[in-house]
């Protein structure tokens, strides 16, 4: 579409990549960036790759061709504890908080890293309660025993911990009630004026044509679309045609 | 060898019904997982040679309702009846007997055994299974039967391949044939274009549409291009309720299934 | 009835008390022995059949540095920090590759070693036992016998090497990584924790525990080639009895199984009384295959 091509150079570029698992070929050559502090959307229907991309970019499955670039440097092959440092967030789909540890410790594993003076540390902690007001309440409950949407705040707030430049998020809406959508939008917002960028993947079209500034659809593990969100509504029939049924 | 080999030595179930009754059908099945509904109150039925689908969402209860179906999973409560009788709560290796087979989402094939092999085992489990001792050349209907299954999936000329040195698309349809040589009545198809390219998605539609006839085919798909293609029927979950049932084009006309999709 | 009384009559208590003590004692070497396995096993899903010639190189090392200082308390620290190098090297360059493969990997690379280090030990120390010298030989009366006060010191140190590795998972920095990588390797990768270091640092701590059990087990039985054999089939019915991963469960099997074995004693040979570990390892796997002290499964 326009804008194929990044004008600055962008903090999360994907290039012609294919990921297997086993012999299954998820990722048939996918291509897309994110650009410092931009909102971007991914699109797309069960099963065809989102979150395989997002794994990709965090290390968790190697590509078996193509490149992944953060800041211009080539990442793809780097183990995910690294890669976490060098600024990149996770949110999994599953959210996967440490059921067994506070809500204290879940964070403190992301504050945890070289040169993070103690003041920072605090300051971080600080600003995670105040975002999130109902893990200060619970700051030394077991992760387990939050309720799904009090999870997911933990599990974005985790990945805040970390300082990143960029957070991947996977699906955060999905099995919250609608209140709690809304509070995950203003969430999505809060961290783009924080100048984190942010790869959000979900299947709620509406909330995404909102949110980002771009969005990519995909199909059967390749980019079939990328335009600005501005450029699409929901009922435009490139939404139905990869979305609908 | 056609698809009409596979249907003349279909055992015979017990108490047939007429063929316009249902080959399957779910009463009020309900899953309850602690808290959580998995599947709520479902009332499903799939006649005699259709092909349907199973649609929805993340987490809308399909693979469970496979797994009830197939007796991995007891449900809480409901029953579910195959050719009139009641097959609720029996495991799996009774409900394959009885003439439900099912392909996975992950490829459950032999892949040190070659393709013929891993389909002639699964022939042999509906004949002559407790014969141990003859060498499998004794039972020439069993060779038969497995060449037919590999015929079907299209890859007779691969019989004698390492199944492990199989593409993974002709590794998927082999699990389909290994379906096939079971000589089942309702064959559960979990995602099978899962991981495929566009050209191996289309192979696979073929294959299907080949071995549809005489035989009742579910599928549970997230391509849309296949449903809509191959399926008389499509069903669509949400939250383990039943949203939606119809034909393909009610369905897509069907503005609260856009909605359920779409999140609008 | 009587004859229920009569046998309870007949039992000497003072002889019930010395064999408790004796079965904490050894319930609580055994303990710290189990603990060092547990925590591999629980963290890293590695099945170390070499920790018991960990527990034998550390009592070897310990003759050493006794020898070479003469202060019993510096060949325990020694001890305990030379095997710990020694477990983290072993772990890098033989476990680390294999890491993400099936267990029996690990367990084969492990026996194997176990194999190379007993043999090892042979070579270099010969056949002959050495002794270590207890570090207090004061007595105390108990009954009828002078009991050692160095065996109530071993009971007092095992708990209090495995109390503060039990505050140091709880609250240190290092602690929580470990806990996280235990629960979630992937996840916790994805913040951050270097899990192989991890991995390393647990199996050093694990084999640390494993050497200074050895140290102090030493001077009851003699340094030899093949005293870890002993202990790590008994340290290994009490990871299985008390849960395996479970670090509160093998305390107690521990425990557990030692009182019973030394109940025995009073009235079979000792060396019949093992029977009692292998009757209960028996009856945990038919009932309750999780662990005896684990909570009921839901």
């Amino acid at each position: 579409m326009n804008q194929t091509a990044p004008r600055t150079e962008p903090i999360v570029l994907v290039e012609d990549v294919h990921t297997y698992y086993g012999k299954s070929h998820i990722l048939h050559g996918v291509t897309l960036h994110v650009q410092p502090g931009e909102v971007v959307g991914l699109l797309g229907r069960n099963g065809v790759g989102k979150s395989t991309t997002l794994k990709t970019i965090m290390g968790l499955v190697r590509p078996s061709h193509g490149s992944v670039l953060l800041d211009g440097n080539a990442i793809s092959g780097l183990p995910p504890h690294k890669l976490a440092r060098l600024g990149i967030g996770y949110v999994p789909e599953d959210r996967r908080i440490f059921r067994l540890l506070t809500v204290m410790e879940n964070l403190r594993t992301g504050l945890d890293r070289n040169g993070v003076t103690d003041e920072r540390k605090a300051g971080l902690l600080d600003k995670a309660f105040t975002y999130f007001p109902v893990l200060a309440e619970r700051r030394n409950q077991a992760g387990g025993t939050l309720s799904g949407g009090e999870q997911q705040m933990l599990a974005i707030a985790r990945a805040m911990m970390l300082e990143p430049k960029i957070i991947l998020l996977d699906e955060p809406t999905e099995g919250l009630m609608p209140r709690m959508v809304s509070q995950i939008r203003q969430i999505i917002d809060v961290l783009h004026r924080e100048g984190v960028a942010i790869l959000l993947v979900e299947q709620n079209v509406p909330l995404t044509l909102e949110a980002s500034e771009r969005v990519y659809i995909m199909e059967k593990g390749l980019v079939r679309h990328h335009c600005a969100a501005s450029e699409i509504k929901v009922d435009d029939p490139v939404i139905g045609q990869y979305l609908g049924v | 060898m056609s698809g009409e080999a596979l249907n003349d030595v279909r055992s015979p179930a017990n108490g047939r019904a007429a063929a316009s009754a249902p080959v399957l059908k779910t009463e009020l099945l309900t899953v309850r997982f602690g808290g959580l509904a998995a599947l709520s109150k479902v009332n499903f039925e799939v006649k005699r040679d259709e092909v349907c689908a199973i649609i929805g969402p993340n987490g809308a209860g399909k693979s469970t309702f496979f797994n009830c179906l197939t007796g991995v999973l007891k449900p809480t409560s409901g029953r579910i009846l195959f050719d009139g009788e009641d097959i609720t709560g029996l495991p799996s290796n009774t409900i394959s007997r009885k003439g439900i087979a099912r392909s996975y989402q992950i490829t459950n094939i032999m892949p040190n055994a070659s393709a013929l092999e891993n389909v002639r085992i699964a022939a042999q489990s509906r004949r002559h299974a407790w014969n141990m001792i003859s060498h499998h050349s004794a039972f020439p209907d069993i060779n038969e039967k497995a060449e037919a299954a590999l015929q079907s999936v299209g890859l007779l000329e691969k019989a004698d391949q390492l199944a492990a040195n199989l593409s993974h698309g002709e590794q998927r349809n082999l699990e389909i044939g290994i379906a096939l040589a079971t000589e089942p009545t309702l064959l559960c198809l979990d995602e099978p274009t899962a991981g495929m390219s566009t050209a191996e998605t289309h192979d696979t539609m073929q294959l299907v549409r080949r071995i549809a006839k005489n035989l009742t085919i579910l599928i549970v798909e997230h391509d849309m291009q296949v449903v809509m293609e191959l399926c008389h029927r499509i069903t669509v979950l949400h939250y383990g309720e039943i949203l939606a049932d119809g034909t393909p084009e009610e369905i897509q006309r069907n503005s609260k299934v856009q909605e359920v999709y779409l999140k609008t | 009835m009587d004859a229920v009384a009569h046998f309870f009559q007949s039992i000497p208590v003072d002889l019930l008390i010395i064999q408790t003590v004796n079965g904490v004692v050894t319930g609580m070497i055994l303990a710290l022995v189990a603990s060092g396995l547990t925590l591999i096993f629980g963290i890293m899903d590695v099945v170390n059949f070499a920790h018991g010639e960990l527990f034998m190189l550390g009592a070897y090392v310990g003759v050493l540095v006794l020898t070479a200082t003469g202060s019993f308390w510096i060949a325990l620290v020694l001890s305990a920090l030379i095997v710990a190098l020694l477990g983290a090297a072993m772990q890098v360059v033989t476990l680390r590759p294999l890491l993400g493969r099936d267990s029996l990997n690990t367990i084969l690379v492990t026996f194997g070693i176990s194999l190379i280090l007993q043999n090892y030990a042979l070579w270099q120390f010969g056949p002959v036992a050495r002794k270590i010298g207890e570090p207090i030989t004061s007595h105390f009366n108990l009954f009828y016998l002078t009991y050692p006060w160095y065996r109530i010191l071993i009971a007092l140190l095992s708990a209090a090497i495995i109390g503060s590795f039990w505050l140091f998972l709880k609250y240190g920095k290092y602690g929580v990584w470990i806990r996280a990588t235990a629960q979630d390797r992937v996840m916790a990768q994805a913040m951050g924790i270097p899990v192989p270091m991890v991995y390393t640092g647990v199996f050093a701590i694990g084999a640390a525990m494993a050497a200074a059990s050895g140290v102090l087990f030493a001077p009851l039985v003699g340094v030899n080639h093949t005293m870890g054999l002993d202990w790590v089939l008994k340290a290994f019915i009490v990871v299985v009895v008390g849960g395996m991963g479970n670090l509160g469960g093998s305390i107690a099997a521990a425990i557990f199984i030692s009182l019973l074995e030394a109940y025995a004693a009073i009235w079979v040979n000792p060396s019949q009384a093992v029977l009692v570990s292998f009757v209960v390892l028996i009856l945990t796997l038919l009932f309750r295959p999780t662990g005896l002290f684990v909570p009921t499964p839901k």
